[in-house]
């Protein structure tokens, strides 16, 4: 399969890519002065740009190659993570999404300050925000490398490689507007990318006499076609626990990831934040149909690759499957496809952990925007050197880890934030601290120990369903505890988190 | 702005020198000068703002978690309904399973029906608290 045709089109396409990004980008800096600019491009997207820009930036490669990879490997049960991931949407919708944008802050250690008052509340706020977005960009480069090692063959540091020094230039030139063109562009690349092989590829299957891959008779690695097909089966020992824990930290998590919640303050108002919302939930839905059915032609087509790298099964099948030069060109389609996704992702969380960063640690000591792209160029660069040293554990498993992390902290904070008016600072931090502790001490665990079987390996697996609950009980009692130290503004606040832009309160 | 004709000279000299800007109708009640706007109430945290700010905030909490348990009743119940349900497993469609299918594609037009649902009664909610806040 790696021919020198195919090679040399997996690097144009990956070229191709990164020039177009570079291209929109250096468009968008001529718009982009300020540094409320950089930030969060002057709050003047509308919500369909910033529809596709969020759906764009969503989509990683986790997304793109690794649900088929899972699907692929472990079955029809790894379909929850692409429906938690569009359902989370809902509940940021439901419960978030106005208020959060009304509450006029940048980033989710602003949110936590105005709400309480309180600069511990700040800092704690701000290390995690750096933590989830380091553990997000990790699988980010560790995946790049995969995909350009299965189309090119150049080593798995290689492509990691690539794709920091892209986000880097691209960030430190233009920043966020810079970022919103560049991502509502990659979500249409994304979304052709995968369509347009699917297209042949379902052709070329249909061609061979469509066989079902759910097949009983189907056996590979071990697994018939039954089990396969099976929505409750996880490897573990506790499906039921597993899928409902996976659910949690899907759905809670996603109004928690530094990189989504920054890019609902460049909505104009709260109504807009809404709408942007909508929007998303319809461009996610429309793209999560499409991995499955790639990991169930993968079964098919390309069996070998369940035990040995599934996740590049995505790029692997037209090669497979059309082959000669027709499907050298598919490839080519779904590595910029591929690349795509990990430029953005890689792109809004760095730009996300940098501005946490700039406010929090740099600010102090250089200005403005010279203190961003020193943060930027930390937030590569540490992540990028961790996804060498630690095993590989899967796209998609160490992005549900960030999503559980997320679950645990800013979710409470967030719901308790908008809708409580007893929670005090004290209470916040408890919060934050016993839940970021307990998914990282979870997080750590699936790093560096291998476990199988048994309840201990389910409930470390997936510590949302126990994690969670924990965080808010805690935010709870110790703020019930503290009583006395709710902030005084705290009713004030929330007429502005609540109260639409068309009533006019002064809203300081 | 319509101009009432009942609308008495007075009335409307001491509203050309008040005018400030115009939200919705006037009714015919006389109107005194130092008059506490609804908006700066709920500013100054006066009890009528709370009830105002308490209200819309009930309203839209109650609103927010029914869509999410209309969610937690469709696509959340389907781990459960798969387990009950072993038959949904067993019986295919297009050579697929239907909980295969159920989950592959039948989450995400619930999922987006319920936010455009949950969009339109949110800002059904805030319309009518407008409303009331300005008109009182």
């Amino acid at each position: 399969m790696l021919d020198d045709t195919g090679t040399v089109l997996g690097l144009l396409s990956v070229l191709l890519v990164s020039v177009a990004t570079l291209a929109i980008g250096s468009w968008g800096l001529r718009l982009s002065r300020t540094t409320s600019d950089f930030f969060v491009a002057s709050r003047s997207v509308r919500p369909r740009l910033n529809g596709f820009a969020i759906s764009g930036e969503y989509l990683s490669g986790a997304s793109f190659l690794g649900i088929a990879g899972l699907v692929l490997s472990n079955g029809a049960e790894m379909l929850w993570y692409p429906v938690g991931w569009t359902a989370g949407y809902l509940v940021l919708l439901c419960l978030v999404a106005a208020p959060l944008r009304r509450s006029g802050a940048y980033t989710l250690p602003d949110f936590a300050e105005a709400r309480l008052h309180s600069r511990g509340v700040r800092r704690a706020s701000a290390l995690l925000v750096v933590v989830i977005g380091f553990l997000y960009l990790m699988p980010q480069f560790q995946g790049a490398g995969v995909a350009l090692e299965t189309t090119t063959g150049l080593p798995p540091w290689a492509g990691g490689l690539a794709v920091a020094v892209v986000v880097l230039l691209n960030v430190l030139a233009g920043g966020m507007r810079s970022v919103t063109f560049v991502q509502a562009f990659q979500y249409w690349l994304k979304l052709t990318a995968l369509l347009l092989p699917l297209v042949f590829l379902v052709l070329v299957w249909l061609g061979d006499g469509g066989r079902s891959p759910a097949d009983p008779g189907l056996v590979s690695a071990g697994v018939d076609g039954l089990a396969w097909a099976d929505p409750i089966d996880f490897a573990g020992d506790h499906p039921l626990y597993s899928t409902y824990s996976l659910m949690v930290a899907t759905f809670l998590g996603v109004m928690g990831l530094p990189h989504v919640v920054v890019r609902y303050y460049t909505n104009p108002d709260g109504r807009a934040a809404r709408q942007t919302t909508l929007a998303v939930l319809a461009l996610l839905g429309a793209f999560y149909v499409l991995p499955p059915v790639y990991g169930a032609l993968g079964r098919l087509y390309a069996p070998g690759l369940a035990a040995s790298g599934s996740d590049s099964v995505v790029l692997a099948l037209p090669g497979v499957m059309v082959g000669g030069l027709g499907g050298d060109l598919l490839t080519a389609l779904l590595t910029a496809g591929a690349f795509a996704a990990f430029l953005a992702t890689s792109s809004g969380l760095t730009v996300a952990v940098a501005g946490v960063l700039t406010q929090d640690v740099t600010s102090r000591r250089l200005e403005g925007v010279t203190g961003f792209r020193v943060s930027a160029v930390v937030a590569v660069v540490v992540p990028y050197l961790l996804s060498l040293v630690t095993r590989e554990v899967g796209v998609a498993t160490v992005v549900g880890l960030a999503f559980a992390m997320a679950a645990a902290t800013f979710c409470p904070l967030l719901l308790l934030g908008i809708w409580w008016r007893g929670l005090t600072a004290r209470g916040a931090v408890a919060g934050l601290v016993a839940g970021g502790l307990l998914t990282g001490a979870a997080v750590v665990d699936n790093l560096v120990v291998d476990r199988t079987g048994g309840w201990i390996a389910s409930l470390v697996g997936q510590p949302a369903a126990w994690a969670v609950p924990l965080a808010f009980l805690t935010m709870v009692v110790v703020s019930r505890l503290t009583r006395s130290q709710v902030p005084a503004h705290t009713s004030r606040f929330l007429v502005r988190l609540h109260t639409p832009e068309t009533v006019r309160v002064d809203q300081g | 702005m319509t101009e009432h004709p009942d609308r008495t000279e007075q009335t409307e000299r001491a509203e050309r020198a008040e005018r400030v800007r115009v939200t919705s109708p006037r009714t015919g009640r006389s109107r005194q000068r130092p008059r506490p706007t609804p908006a700066s109430e709920m500013e100054a945290q006066s009890e009528l703002g709370e009830i105002y700010l308490r209200t819309l905030l009930r309203a839209q909490l109650r609103l927010g978690l029914g869509v999410l348990l209309a969610l937690g009743l469709t696509v959340g119940a389907l781990p459960l309904l798969f387990v009950l349900v072993p038959w949904l497993t067993r019986a295919q469609l297009l050579g697929m399973p239907v909980s295969w299918g159920l989950l592959a594609f039948g989450c995400y037009p619930v999922l987006v029906l319920l936010a455009w649902r949950y969009v339109r009664l949110a800002e059904r909610n805030e319309r009518a608290f407008a409303r009331v806040v300005e008109r009182s």
